[in-house]
């Protein structure tokens, strides 16, 4: 073995990972990701039925309604446009009314919007970063008044100046 | 004189500050002099700043423990009401405090270093200490000018708005303490690679100090990832350990380098050769931990774990990764030539499967940060919105496994330098039948077992086999004895099976689990294979700083005529915490050897029933099993390399 030798099955063997690394990265791209859209850019687009995505938005209230078994619909806002999403399983602990929401599935034939998972996956703090972007978008994004009302809401306190919400 | 601790703790944070700069500094410009008294200031420079932060996050701790909400981050992350544990794990339970921890562990491994280092050559530790003091400069200054952990509120509230009561939770208390003793650990790694690159030199002296620092990172980086997926498996609700979350990846993105240079820097250590690099995947380790806390802390991606959502402060730390990654970078452009490799070896020797298995590794972690990136990048370039998901991470970081794992179960077979394979066939072929009948059995043994879950299991027993078949021979076992073997080979055999025992949990889980879902009355049964889950009773428990709905669900193995083996009480909850409005879910799981039973009771009403999900999930304590037989395999390599470091001392004192 000399180094030259050496230095060749480095490269080989190197570049020949690399090379399978990369053609399982391509494969994978090509089919495995998902698109997330807002109810507004639904309305906007047109999306094939079937097509894997996810929508986001809050929960509107007074839209949960609970059907046979564990069939339930909610309605997911933008506060601009809205769409209708049906689910058959169990919500996650913090899916909440009027707070942010990520359902993935697709559009059946009919139009109407099955998920196959349910995310909510926030505090009351904080909501999905794509929610947070796309009510922002539609100029509706008050993070601070929310959270001066819980802390109101908490302490009684209301002379907040703050983001914060108790005050300098 | 208590009232101004929390002053204290800033004039802590900023003298810790002012004496990283000199020890950055100094001891450099010694070294470039070769002034050993300049050299020498590294050391007691890295002592001070150890205890500076010490005495600060003590100050921390103490305002945390007696509820002092005039400190902001108290009163944001604190409740008098809340249980001493987490009120002490509340300090490191958000933004302000997890940074302090950060450097805390960073100036005392730093500490460490200049107190037992003395065998180190005088120019070297003090090279080490001023890169470990200048990355302490970039995280105390990020801590003190955009995130103060000491900011008083004025007035202070009468209370504090909570903990996340998902963050309540023993496994999680100590979680980000173990992860970050994983991420700044391999800083030490990463500083004596730039000395190594100033110095101009890189030996199995050097290595032999590398080692366990880097081992003693990885350890605590298994058991803190090993915990977080513990966690979400029992405390989420869902049966889920692993959901490649952007969070998850971020600390699977070191474990997967540091793995790497774990095995590459005893290549440097033996055979002197691969020294390019391993210092390249210590610079890499690093950069990928760093990268870790960018993501987590600036708010870049949104989670659980993501407490900032300063945008400030995320530009902050972007621009310190640029420095260190592009400093060290260009520093290795430039010095890294004068290293030159030493050791020839062949592509079938244990270098060569070390080499291999630093490529498999360094794949993954390539593919895990492309996936963890790309929406980011994708998000900022044109504004689509993607997730990147387990289906992606299945089909790309999977199949690197595979390879890795097979080679896995040879590699230790191999002699230094060059070996054949043509004398291994009896035993390749003895360990191919053993995964063959492993195979064979799961067939015959359960039902609608899927292809791939069958080459899983076929996989893990081919490396467990393997594994255990050469630690049978070298200890000489078989043939009745049993030799002296270093405890590093026996850590070895025990992480490697370890993994092997991880392989088995993941497929198992993946492939054969049952489960079952729907709402449920007092009264009503749910049969799931073998078991029967009865809904006894549903009742409201009071608990420290919440209200639970326990559920009580007896459980029953049957037998084949359909009666009752034996009978368990199993008790969900759902916990509703008050300060803050949360509820959390309490899976109620029985281990056994070979499965979990779990079982989750949900929202819902005595009229229409409650929302009940059952699983029975086989082999899934395989993987906290094996994480922590890789943990324990880990600290009994780190045993000898600790042992041994004395010895030096030891023949110094035998001359006197």
């Amino acid at each position: 073995m000399t180094r030259k030798q050496q230095r060749t099955w480095f490269l080989v063997g190197g570049v020949g990972v690399l090379a399978l690394a990369t053609v399982l990265i391509l494969g994978a791209l090509g089919d495995s990701l998902v698109y997330f859209y807002s109810p507004t850019e639904l309305t906007e687009k047109a999306i094939d039925p079937g097509a894997q995505i996810r929508v986001g938005g809050l929960v509107e209230e007074g839209s949960v309604e609970k059907g046979e078994g564990l069939d339930v619909s909610f309605v997911v806002t933008d506060l601009n446009e809205s769409v209708t999403v049906n689910y058959n399983g169990l919500l996650p602990d913090l899916f909440r009314e009027g707070q942010g929401v990520v359902a993935e599935g697709s559009f059946l034939t009919d139009g109407q919007f099955h998920a196959t998972k349910v995310l909510a996956k926030h505090d009351e703090k904080y909501m999905p970063k794509e929610v947070a972007d796309a009510l922002k978008e539609q100029g509706k994004w008050k993070a601070d008044e929310t959270l001066i009302d819980d802390s109101v809401k908490k302490y009684g306190i209301d002379d907040s100046g703050t983001n914060k919400g108790y005050g300098e | 004189m208590t009232e101004l601790l929390p002053e204290i703790g800033t004039v802590f944070l900023c003298l810790a500050l002012i004496t990283a700069i000199l020890s950055g500094l100094v001891p450099q410009w010694g070294a470039l002099r070769g002034d050993a008294r300049l050299m020498r200031f590294a050391d007691s420079g890295a002592i001070v700043q150890g205890i500076m932060i010490a005495g600060a996050f003590g100050v921390l701790t103490h305002a945390f423990v007696v509820s002092d909400f005039s400190v902001e981050t108290v009163a944001n992350n604190s409740h008098t009401l809340k249980p001493m544990l987490y009120k002490i794990s509340g300090v490191w339970g958000n933004h302000e405090g997890s940074l302090v921890l950060w450097v805390m562990i960073l100036t005392l491994f730093g500490a460490a270093v200049a107190l037992f280092g003395q065998s180190l050559p005088l120019s070297l530790r003090a090279r080490v200490l001023s890169v470990q003091s200048l990355v302490a400069v970039g995280f105390l200054s990020f801590t003190i000018f955009t995130s103060n952990p000491f900011a008083r509120l004025d007035p202070a509230p009468i209370e504090g708005l909570g903990l996340n009561p998902l963050l309540q939770d023993p496994g999680l208390a100590f979680h980000p303490p173990f992860l970050y003793l994983g991420y700044v650990g391999f800083s030490i790694a990463f500083s004596f690679a730039i000395g190594a690159l100033l110095e101009g030199k890189v030996d199995a002296a050097w290595a032999r100090w590398v080692k366990p620092w880097t081992l003693a990172a990885w350890i605590f980086l298994t058991i803190g990832i090993a915990l977080g997926s513990w966690w979400a498996y029992y405390e989420l609700g869902w049966g889920g350990f692993w959901f490649w979350d952007p969070v998850e990846n971020a600390s699977l993105l070191p474990w997967l380098m540091g793995t790497a240079l774990l095995h590459s820097v005893i290549v440097v250590e033996r055979r002197d050769s691969l020294k390019r690099w391993t210092i390249l995947l210590a610079i890499g380790t690093f950069s990928l931990s760093l990268l870790g806390t960018f993501l987590v802390r600036s708010g870049v991606l949104t989670s659980v774990h993501a407490f900032a959502t300063d945008p400030e402060r995320g530009v902050f730390i972007l621009g310190f990764l640029v420095a260190v990654v592009g400093g060290s970078l260009t520093l290795y452009a430039l010095r890294a030539g004068k290293l030159d490799p030493v050791g020839l070896f062949a592509p079938i020797s244990r270098e060569g499967a070390l080499l291999i298995n630093n490529w498999f590794l360094v794949s993954a972690a390539g593919t895990v940060l492309l996936g963890t990136l790309y929406p980011l990048f994708l998000d900022a370039l044109t504004g689509e919105k993607i997730t990147v998901g387990p289906p992606f991470f299945n089909a790309t970081v999977l199949p690197i496994m595979v390879p890795l794992a097979l080679a896995m179960a040879v590699g230790p077979w191999l002699r230094w330098r060059s070996d054949q394979l043509t004398g291994m066939g009896g035993r390749l072929g003895l360990i191919f039948g053993i995964a063959a009948l492993a195979v064979f059995a799961t067939v015959i043994l359960t039902t609608d077992a899927p292809w791939w879950g069958l080459a899983g299991v076929g996989l893990g027993v081919w490396l467990i086999a393997g594994t255990g078949l050469d630690w049978l021979r070298r200890t000489g076992l078989l043939r009745g004895g049993f030799a002296k073997l270093p405890r590093s080979v026996h850590g070895m055999t025990l992480a490697h099976i370890g993994f092997g025992l991880v392989i088995l949990g993941v497929v198992g889980n993946t492939g054969w689990t049952q489960e079952e879902q729907g709402l449920m009355k007092v009264g009503d049964k749910v049969t799931l294979g073998q078991y029967e889950f009865a809904l006894e009773g549903v009742a409201v428990v009071p608990g420290p700083n919440y209200r639970a709905q326990q559920g009580t669900l007896m459980v029953s193995k049957l037998d084949s005529g359909g009666d009752a083996v034996w009978t368990a009480p199993f008790r969900p909850e759902m916990r509703h915490y008050r300060d803050p409005v949360q509820t959390t879910t309490e899976a109620a799981i029985k281990t056994s050897v070979l499965r979990d039973l779990f079982a989750v009771v949900g929202e819902g009403n005595h009229q229409q029933g409650f929302a009940v999900r059952v699983y029975v999930k086989p082999l899934v304590p395989w993987i906290w099993t094996g994480a922590g037989l890789m943990a324990l395999g880990g600290l009994l390599s780190l045993s000898r390399s600790f042992a041994r470091r004395p010895r030096q001392v030891t023949t110094k004192e035998a001359t006197v």
